[in-house]
């Protein structure tokens, strides 16, 4: 009784380190697939157009919005989340630490794309002035801080280690 | 040493900061099926006919359902009398954004596949998309019970012609609230799942138990079966209080179905199905002296409610209207207000909810009278601010006892962080200079209405009382668990209610957990809005902290035969006052607690556990003094926030990076609304600001950073002294940034500019001016 074609396409990312390999529609967004085939939900949906920037990751290494990007683009990429920077054994990365330290976080809905954005940002530009923090962040929307906590986040993160490491 | 006041890193943050949060959309139980709206793209229309076949005939698709599927059941609560809004509209529909069909599939992709599939035959109405086409003679109708548009009128509280005809000088404003969408980063998301023992309700929401009440009373099912868990919550900021038609039919849905049920709102759907904020315009007529000083004020208050009337929603003006005077002694003070409805979405609380409207009304009258008269706002501003030693302070409004403040004080404290004769130097010089930038400097005094409330207060608004619930139960180890009715969305209410008990319980802050959100955990609870957590709840857990202290005295002093009176805590052991040698330690006092043979005669086991519904005498006023100063560029017209200071006073402050945290996102959402936040609709009442393009929550590039101060006067109605600071940022900032953008254009003859305060306007004038 279908009235729609679905067929579907397999699709492998290796996702903080570990290989994820699934049949999704391809219409599937990367986003989608972290979270519904590889069941890691730190990624987060705030919108439907690009903007608000909650869906950050890293694919091989540069941010990315998750939202922008089919799975099956990502087929045989290096995707990192929230869930894979850190340690890798509950301890937190330096921009992870500095969001707690500057209390750079509140109801916490952004924080998983803001903390991949600000990695980012410490990779590429280890030591960033308040102007270049704003500016790197403006895909990513906070309704709760009011930003000056993030950038102070991020100015901490830059001054006890930087990017850290990632998987 | 107490932990009151001291910066504590939050205990929220560790799973937040890894991805460990918990957020409803992150829930996906065995079965879940996924529900997907259609939505009337029609301001006003009849509906002709609803063709769900094709929807129906995608496989996997479970259900489609339109009007007549839910005959059965009762409108969205919090509805009035013969203007309910459907869950889902069967014969008009009202606003876009109005729920004409709902679907059901086994994918989240189908089922929004389903929603698409389905057919609205629409035949479409005049609409009235603005408040000056709902009140025009002949208007068209929406709700046929009106006699016209309007809901509600209260003329004129007093006639002041009188004073008006005596006063030296008067003057009139007319300002235009904006209406703005709320934009929590998570919207509206439900998970229900009705199965044989009752029915689980995930929500995003800010009062688990008022909606845990008003689910059972609504599908006529038992309190004791109805459970509501409001998880992690992606920010509220009022929206989530509203009782979103979409909860309902998930739940009934999966009633039908058998089978959980998930509803994730789009961003687009969340701009014009979750109720908007603020929509008012005010008509205000001030009389006052040549030296400022105000002798009589009206005020006429016109709420837009949107195409159905919401009951929070009807409650705004009345907020609005009892803070007109604001922190002023005005000895006449008039109020009228007027409830009208259009096709729009519905309005209701907002960050603020009332208060940054009368907040924004009465500031700018001040700077309107310093601007006539000559004198200087900070001078008109001292002139009539209630004294320092004025308090309690009966307003107009019996609503509105003020009870505390220090409004000069305030102000005194905001000058010494500001340079202003600097300022107003640099503002001569570059106002010569037609290369540079304009200079504009605006205050603010403001004080709200917080802390809600005195018993009857929330009961107004539907809620089953003003009260919050506190548990504090102490575990056989000695550590403790506190419950909570006022459940947090970011406020980081785990970490200072563990701050308030650590004080009261001599229990280390890190063995104290926080549990909230959940109406099987939790005793009883009203929730979380209105700058209450702290100021009730808080109070709540500070109380019941304080009964259990006291029993586990008695049984430390049983312990070590000391009398009761002479024993005192310190590291977590009960020591006898100046024998310190003489202790026993907190886990010994809790496990004994539990063992009869252990208690003193008479005490009952498990007694280190008490349950408080703490109720305040009064609301709170939290109140400030801000300044902003902005630069203005004379060929664009754009505004830069080069400076924003900040001064609170919020009483007793229990953790002053969460009070500043606060503070931020209270005042970048009045600095939103006061330059770029406006949801817009076009004649017709087609919304033309619906998605995050053409709406703009501004970013980190287009927030400046703050300069903060304080000043403390205590709240009297609770023992910690607290007054609330959630809203505080949201009342204060937007007079802040109109007025220095009016002080910056007031030259060219600039009286007044509405908000958004947007480049095109600015630049109109500036153009005009040459
Ligand atoms: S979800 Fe908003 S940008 Fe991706
Ligand atoms: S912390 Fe709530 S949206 Fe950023």
């Amino acid at each position: 009784m279908s009235t729609i074609e679905t067929h579907t396409t397999r699709v492998t990312v290796t996702v903080n380190g570990r290989e994820v390999s699934e049949e999704v529609e391809p219409r599937t967004l990367l986003v989608h697939f972290l979270r519904e085939q590889a069941r890691l939900t730190g990624t987060h949906v705030g919108c439907d157009t690009s903007n608000c920037g909650a869906c950050t990751v890293l694919i091989d290494g540069e941010a990315a919005k998750s939202c922008t990007v089919l799975a099956v683009q990502a087929n045989g990429h290096k995707v990192t989340t929230v869930e894979g920077v850190g340690n890798g054994s509950g301890g937190f990365s330096p921009v992870q630490e500095g969001f707690r330290q500057e209390h750079g976080l509140q109801c916490g809905y952004c924080t998983p794309g803001m903390i991949m954005a600000c990695t980012a940002l410490l990779t590429e530009n280890p030591k960033p002035n308040e102007h270049e923090i704003r500016e790197a962040l403006e895909g990513n929307l906070c309704r709760c801080t009011g930003y000056e906590t993030i950038v102070r986040a991020v100015q901490w993160a830059a001054t006890n280690g930087g990017a850290g490491e990632w998987a | 040493m107490s932990l009151i006041g001291a910066k504590v890193l939050r205990k929220e943050d560790p799973n937040l900061i890894t991805g460990q949060g918990l957020y409803v959309d992150d829930l996906q139980p065995a079965g879940c099926a996924f529900m997907a709206t259609v939505r009337s793209t029609q301001p006003h229309a009849r509906i002709v006919a609803v063709d769900t076949s094709a929807a129906r005939s995608i496989d996997g698709v479970l259900a489609a359902w339109t009007a007549t599927d839910i005959a059965n059941l009762p409108a969205r609560p919090s509805s009035l009398p013969g203007m309910d809004m459907p869950l889902i509209t069967g014969d008009v529909a009202r606003f876009v954004g109005d729920i004409v069909a709902v679907v059901v599939a086994a994918d989240r992709s189908t089922a929004a596949d389903a929603a698409e599939a389905v057919i609205v035959d629409y035949e479409p109405l005049p609409a009235v998309a603005s408040l000056g086409q709902a009140l025009a003679t002949d208007a068209p109708m929406i709700h046929p019970v009106l006699q016209g548009n309007t809901v509600f009128f209260q003329d004129y509280t007093e006639d002041l012609s009188a004073e008006f005809a005596a006063a030296p000088r008067t003057a009139s404003l007319s300002l235009v609230n904006n209406r703005c969408a709320p934009v929590p980063i998570e919207p509206n998301v439900v998970l229900a799942d009705w199965g044989p023992a009752g029915l689980t309700v995930w929500a995003a929401f800010q009062a688990p138990h008022h909606l845990r009440n008003t689910i059972a009373a609504f599908f006529g099912i038992s309190q004791d079966t109805t459970r509501v868990i409001a998880p992690d919550v992606g920010g509220g900021f009022g929206a989530k209080i509203n009782f979103a038609s979409e909860i309902f039919l998930a739940a009934a849905l999966s009633r039908a179905l058998s089978r959980p049920v998930k509803y994730t709102q789009t961003r687009s759907e969340c701009m014009v199905a979750m109720f908007h904020g603020r929509a008012q315009e005010h008509k205000v007529d001030v009389a006052f002296d040549d030296s400022g000083k105000i002798l009589a004020l009206k005020v006429q208050v016109t709420q837009d409610q949107g195409a159905y009337p919401d009951a929070t929603g009807m409650g705004l003006p009345v907020l609005t209207t009892a803070m007109s005077a604001g922190c002023y002694k005005i000895p006449k003070v008039a109020v009228s207000w007027r409830n009208v409805v259009t096709n729009t979405t519905p309005v209701a609380a907002y960050r603020g909810a009332g208060r940054p409207e009368a907040s924004y009304m009465i500031e700018r009258v001040i700077d309107l009278v310093a601007d006539e008269t000559g004198v200087d706002p900070i001078e008109v501003r001292k002139t009539n601010f209630i004294p320092a030693d004025g308090f309690p302070y009966q307003t107009h409004s019996p609503l509105a006892v003020y009870d505390s403040g220090n409004f000069a004080g305030a102000l005194d404290e905001l000058l010494r962080h500001v340079d202003y004769p600097a300022l107003k130097a640099e503002q001569a010089a570059r106002m010569a200079d037609p290369t540079e930038k304009l200079l504009g400097i605006g205050f603010s005094s403001w004080l709200e209405i917080a802390g809600f409330g005195p018993p009857g207060s929330l009961e107004a608004f539907g809620h089953l009382a003003s009260w919050e619930s506190a548990q504090v139960r102490v575990q056989p180890d000695g550590s403790a668990i506190i419950y909570t009715g006022a459940s947090p969305h970011g406020q980081g209410t785990v970490t200072t209610f563990a701050q308030i008990a650590a004080d009261q319980l001599g229990i280390d802050f890190d063995r104290i957990s926080v549990r909230h959100g959940d109406t099987a955990v939790i005793p009883q609870g009203i929730g979380t809005m209105g700058s209450r957590a702290v100021a009730v709840g808080g109070e709540g857990v500070k109380t019941a902290s304080t009964r259990v202290f006291e029993r586990a005295k008695k049984i430390a002093a049983h312990l070590l035969e000391a009398t009761e009176d002479d024993i005192v805590v310190e590291n977590e052991e009960f020591h006898v006052r100046g024998t310190p040698s003489k202790s026993v330690p907190w886990s010994q006092v809790a496990w004994k607690s539990f063992q009869p043979l252990e208690l003193p005669a008479g005490m009952e086991p498990g007694s280190l556990d008490a349950t408080v519904f703490q109720q305040v005498p009064n609301f709170s006023f939290p109140s400030g003094a801000y300044c902003c100063v902005v630069e203005i560029d004379r060929e664009t017209g754009e505004v830069e926030i080069r400076n924003m200071y900040l001064v609170d006073d919020c009483g007793t402050v229990i953790n002053p990076m969460l009070v500043e945290g606060q503070v931020h996102g209270g005042v970048a959402q009045g600095i939103a609304q006061a330059l770029y936040e406006h949801m817009q609709y076009d004649e017709s009442g087609v919304p033309r600001t619906a998605t995050l393009m053409d709406y703009l929550v501004p970013a980190a590039p287009d927030l400046p950073g703050y300069v903060s101060g304080r000043t403390v006067t205590l709240n009297p109605s609770n023992t910690l002294g607290a007054k609330g600071v959630g809203e505080s940022g949201s009342v204060g900032a937007p007079p802040a940034v109109i007025n220095a953008v009016v002080d910056a254009l007031s030259h060219l003859g600039v009286k007044h500019i509405d908000m958004p305060a947007t480049p095109q306007k600015i630049w109109s004038i500036l153009r005009g001016s040459k």
